[in-house]
């Protein structure tokens, strides 16, 4: 039988705020255990939760983003359970009344466009980290608050997914226009962004579900892909066999490749949520959401057809272009000093992509700003470079980070070798050095080297050095 | 000068500003009465004398240099034990937190202290503001100074007794469903809550969120007005904290007689007078009743319906909140934790098993309940729609009058030990004072008489939110009709 | 609705108490009886009630999004039953 899957996906993505969402304690990854935490995100008896507002203006523009639908009352919850980097015993998070509704993320796969709705967008905190360190007869785990009350929002995708590479398509879109729209720095690895998927296949034509999974564990878009290719496999196999699918939660294993279910609790959860009585309703006024709809950037996918009207690229390389905020800026900003916008995106597209991936840097990290590369291209364009030189002065700067000029000089790529340019030279440097003139004439000729040295120096590293040699010793009589 | 401990705040500052009488020799009268009475009455969990003492010597030294000083300055006031302090020991009376030091002050200490007040101690309560007797102490039960044979009062019992047998002038305690009013009625004395949101929760221990509020206990209502005036204001701490100046200092009420127009109107709810008031509350707040009506007010009889439901939805929203506000006593960050457990569930279980002692259990058990799936909409849901109810007959009542009045207890104080084995029996007696709470309005008790044994009575104030200056001029006013001890 | 031992012991292991046999028991009985007392506010209409409102009307509270001095390391751990290097220490999380 053929079937289908029905996947939808949950994604939390950190805001990007300086303090956490309910108390001054930063945000910034990586500090030492136990380090950023207050009373507050401590849960220490007594203490009350303050709502960061630049928290609620991210998430807004999250919602705006999508094309969601903002709610003007949404109301914060408890969730309540009990784990040891959980400091309250609850989570603050946003349960039947979310602050966003509806809109959609549009995915790109085999040259298709295809929209996958979003349910909800809601505010949380984050909870801590327990760690669980190896050894024989560890009997403990070790708790560290510092991520407890990291603001993040939460994106319910709609069951429309239909296969792990849309799945992964659904991730990178979503990352960008979260990028884009400056809302989180989403990135896996710092934990900015956590996917869990829910997952049930089908016969091709049924309309009903068929019974879910959830996977969790995933640490990478790709291992998103892979764990749900993984579980559509082992859930055909069932069905296929006779069998029926177990609703349950199942971890992704990166080492063995394999789903595996969580170890089940002792009965099942009851999170018994109920309005957070610390926090008021939260209201947005349609004025304060205006001001958060003008202060949205261009989204990627405008922008990529944009680039492509205006620019008169391919949806290639538009969309690699687009694929980021800062390439995009980047991209615009060479292309207004040098405008061939075909030549520009090539050599962006192919050499300043294949220098980020070498060097795991974001554009943002790149030694070579957007103005230099223009003014590479010129050279080359000009044919004061080939391409070949063009490609090792690019190589250069993004080692050095010195300007064209600087690289090209220094390497000697392009010499000055214009007589009467170098002569003028040679004729300032003489007079500049009345010492040494009398000296070489005296007969100190180990001087020449002196005088073609500062004359290099002079023109920039420019200046052809054999050149100047024999004009040195013309002006000094021999 | 007489025993300065036995005066009021409003006359020990014009004493202290006079420099007739110093802070150190008023707080030295209150820790000599703590000496003497302290350990019988249990009415502290922990004393202070070093720290009142040597910000008594401060305030004295300011006043000597002609410095200015808080509107406190040198007053001896005791805390609830459920408010954070510092570095001191605040254990919410209970066995879970005996060890816990805060490494903060709540909000109200921070404006005490800036006042100049006398922090002189901490009181015993019942654990976790649960309770209406001060019996559910894991520091052992407060005795009522009127009886020791009687309980004080709950669940500020302590700061109650320590007013009441002159070991503070001031206290401070927690009114979640009428653990002030309560008390100030058993002792005799006045308490005072304000409107919901008046006095910041911060580093107020969390009982039940939407009903907790901070409260003062005094030996009459002008220092009530005093203390409310300094512990009350927006804190930006906390979200339900209420931005505009509810107290008009200095006192416009002190001037002359208390100024309430003749054309106030007293509302009785009849739902007040129903079954379970004694026969002798009964008399003697209908004694109070009819004495403003003779001084020219307007009193007439007022319904609301929903009353009869209060225990009720009380009981069901103040057991949710506080099952999920008592999760976080787990045994991980602070407080105490078993030796004797063999995996992380068992730590949970057993820790907060011994560091809670019943009634925490009980309230929790029955809060986890109603917010359980499947019976969330029935109890918890349907309680808090009850509750909005009420708010609407408290706004339609207060359209037509501008105070309600009525007993604030069903009895005078019963024995230690009469109620304890019935956890219903023990509600009811908070069956006039916790539609205040569920409806966040302020409301005063003041003593309205004594019965045949000599046991104090109270009646309550009632008005609408954010009319706390008026409902203490009210008090004001009722004291100065005469109503006596 | 009567409150059985077995559902005192459910909504006790919900909320992490351990209780004992004579615990369930008395809880059970007494909880039955609040349980019944509270059952009566089925019986007040609120079908005019629609909206989740808080206790007092307030106007929005924000904290600005300006980093405030966290406690030291040593302030945070003061209070913990059980502690290694920077961290709580806990019964191990499977």
């Amino acid at each position: 039988m053929e079937y289908e899957s029905v996947i939808g996906l949950e994604v939390h993505a950190q805001l990007d705020t300086a303090a956490k969402i309910f108390c001054g304690c930063s945000t910034e990854f990586g500090a030492e255990g136990n380090s950023q935490t207050c009373p507050i995100c401590l849960g220490m008896p007594g203490v009350l939760p303050v709502l960061n507002k630049r928290a609620v203006e991210l998430a807004l523009r999250s919602i705006l983003a999508v094309g969601g639908q903002v709610q003007p009352k949404s109301i914060f919850a408890r969730k309540n359970y009990f784990y040891p980097d959980l400091p309250k015993g609850y989570q603050i998070s946003q349960y039947e009344r979310p602050l966003g509704t509806g809109g959609s993320v549009t995915v790109h796969l085999d040259g298709l466009a295809k929209r996958v709705g979003i349910t909800r967008i809601h505010l949380e905190e984050d909870a801590g980290k327990s760690f669980h360190p190896e050894g024989r007869a560890i009997e403990y785990s070790l708790v560290d608050v510092n991520r407890c009350g990291v603001p993040l929002i939460e994106i319910v995708s709609e069951p429309e997914i239909r296969s792990p590479e849309e799945a992964y398509a659904y991730l990178v879109a979503l990352k960008q226009i979260l990028q884009y729209t400056e809302v989180s720095r989403a990135d896996m690895e710092k934990g900015k962004l956590r996917c869990d998927a829910n997952v049930s296949v089908r016969p091709k034509g049924q309309k009903e579900f068929g019974t879910k999974t959830e996977l969790k564990n995933m640490n990478s878009f790709r291992a998103v892909q892979k764990a749900l290719e993984v579980e559509i496999a082992r859930q055909i196999k069932i069905i296929d066999s006779g069998g029926k699918v177990v609703q349950e939660t199942l971890l992704w294993d990166e080492d063995r490749q394999a789903v595996a279910p969580m170890r089940a609790k002792e009965f099942s959860d009851d999170y018994r949520y109920f309005p957070e009585p610390d926090l008021l309703p939260l209201e947005v006024s349609m004025d304060w959401l205006e001001s958060v709809r003008k202060g949205l950037p261009e989204l990627p996918e405008a922008r990529r057809r944009r680039f492509i009207e205006v620019f008169s690229l391919s949806d290639y390389d538009a969309s690699l272009l687009t694929s980021e905020r800062a390439i995009a800026d980047y991209y615009e900003t060479a292309v207004g000093l040098y405008p061939n916008p075909k030549m520009v995106a090539n050599w962006i597209n192919v050499e300043v992509f294949r220098f980020l991936k070498e060097k795991k840097i974001f554009i943002d990290d790149l030694k070579v700003p957007a103005a230099e590369l223009a003014a590479l291209l010129k050279k080359l364009d000009s044919s004061s470079l080939s391409n070949t030189m063009a490609k090792e002065v690019l190589a250069a700067m993004v080692e050095t980070g010195k300007t064209v000029e600087a690289v090209v000089a220094q390497k000697g790529l392009v010499q000055e070798s214009d007589e009467a340019v170098l002569d003028g030279w040679v004729r300032e440097v003489i007079s500049a050095f009345p010492k040494q003139r009398e000296s070489y004439k005296a007969g100190k000729k180990q001087l020449l080297g002196f005088f073609v040295g500062e004359t290099v120096k002079k023109s920039g590293g420019k200046a052809n050095p054999k050149l100047v040699s024999t004009l040195v010793k013309k002006h000094l009589g021999e | 000068m007489g025993e300065l401990n036995r005066k009021k705040a409003w006359e020990l500052l014009s004493l202290l500003d006079t420099k007739e009488i110093s802070a150190v020799e008023l707080t030295q009268s209150c820790l000599a009465e703590i000496d003497r009475s302290g350990k019988k009455l249990n009415s502290f969990i922990t004393v202070l004398s070093d720290s009142a003492l040597e910000k008594a010597r401060e305030v004295d030294v300011k006043r000597s240099k002609g410095l200015p000083v808080g509107r406190l300055a040198g007053v001896p006031v005791a805390v609830k034990d459920i408010l954070c302090t510092k570095g001191v020991r605040t254990t919410c009376g209970s066995r879970i937190l005996q060890n816990f030091f805060p490494p903060y002050d709540a909000t109200v200490i921070r404006k005490l202290k800036e006042a100049d007040a006398v922090v002189i101690g901490k009181t015993n309560m019942d654990e976790f503001a649960m309770g209406s007797s001060t019996e559910h102490s894991a520091f052992g039960p407060t005795l009522n100074p009127i009886d020791p044979a009687r309980v004080p009062g709950g669940s500020s019992g302590g700061s109650a007794a320590a007013v009441t047998a002159h070991q503070t002038i001031l206290a401070l305690g927690t009114d979640t469903g009428g653990s002030v009013r309560q008390p100030a009625s058993l002792c005799g004395i006045a308490g005072f809550r304000p409107t919901y949101g008046a006095v910041s929760r911060y580093g107020l221990v969390a009982f039940a969120s939407s009903l907790d509020q901070i409260s003062p206990f005094a030996k009459d209502a002008r220092d009530l007005w005093l203390i409310s005036d300094v512990i009350s204001g927006h804190d930006r701490r906390d979200s339900t904290s209420i931005p505009e100046r509810l107290f008009d200092y200095p006192y416009s009420g002190f001037k002359g007689k208390a100024g309430l127009p003749k054309t106030t109107r007293f509302g009785i709810p009849k739902e007040f007078w129903g079954e379970g008031l004694a026969p002798e509350v009964r008399e003697a707040v209908r004694g109070t009743i009819d004495k403003v009506s003779k001084a020219g007010y307007e009193v007439e009889e007022v319904s609301l319906p929903a009353l009869s439901a209060g225990i009720a939805v009380y009981y069901i929203i103040c057991t949710a909140e506080a099952s999920s506000n008592l999760a976080r006593y787990d045994g991980v960050k602070y407080g105490v934790r078993v030796n004797d457990y063999a995996d992380l569930f068992e730590m949970y279980a057993k820790t907060r098993a011994a560091g809670f002692g019943a009634e925490v259990k009980r309230r929790i058990i029955l809060g986890t309940y109603v917010l359980s799936a499947g019976y969330y909409d029935a109890y918890y849901l349907k309680a808090q729609k009850v509750r909005a109810v009420m708010k609407k007959e408290f706004a339609e009542v207060f359209k037509k009058v501008d105070f309600l009045l009525g007993p604030t207890t069903p009895s005078a104080a019963f024995k230690l030990g009469e109620k304890t084995d019935d956890p219903l029996e023990m509600y009811l007696n908070d069956i006039y004072t916790v539609p205040v709470n569920l409806v966040g309005v302020p409301a005063v008790s003041i003593p309205c008489g004594k019965n045949r044994e000599g046991l104090p009575m109270g009646l309550q104030i009632i008005g609408p939110q954010k009319k706390d200056e008026i409902v203490l001029k009210a008090a004001i006013m009722l004291e100065s009709l005469g109503i006596k001890l | 609705m009567t409150f059985q031992p077995s559902d005192v012991e459910r909504y006790a292991k919900l909320a992490r108490l351990a209780l004992s046999e004579e615990e369930k028991a008395r809880f059970a009985r007494e909880l039955s009886s609040v349980l019944e007392y509270v059952g009566q506010i089925q019986k007040v209409d609120t079908s005019g009630i629609t909206e989740y409102e808080t206790v007092v009307p307030l106007p929005p509270a924000w904290r600005e999004d300006v980093v405030e001095p966290s406690l030291s390391v040593e302030e945070a751990l003061a209070n913990a039953p059980d502690r290694k290097d920077n961290f709580f220490k806990v019964p191990r999380v499977l």
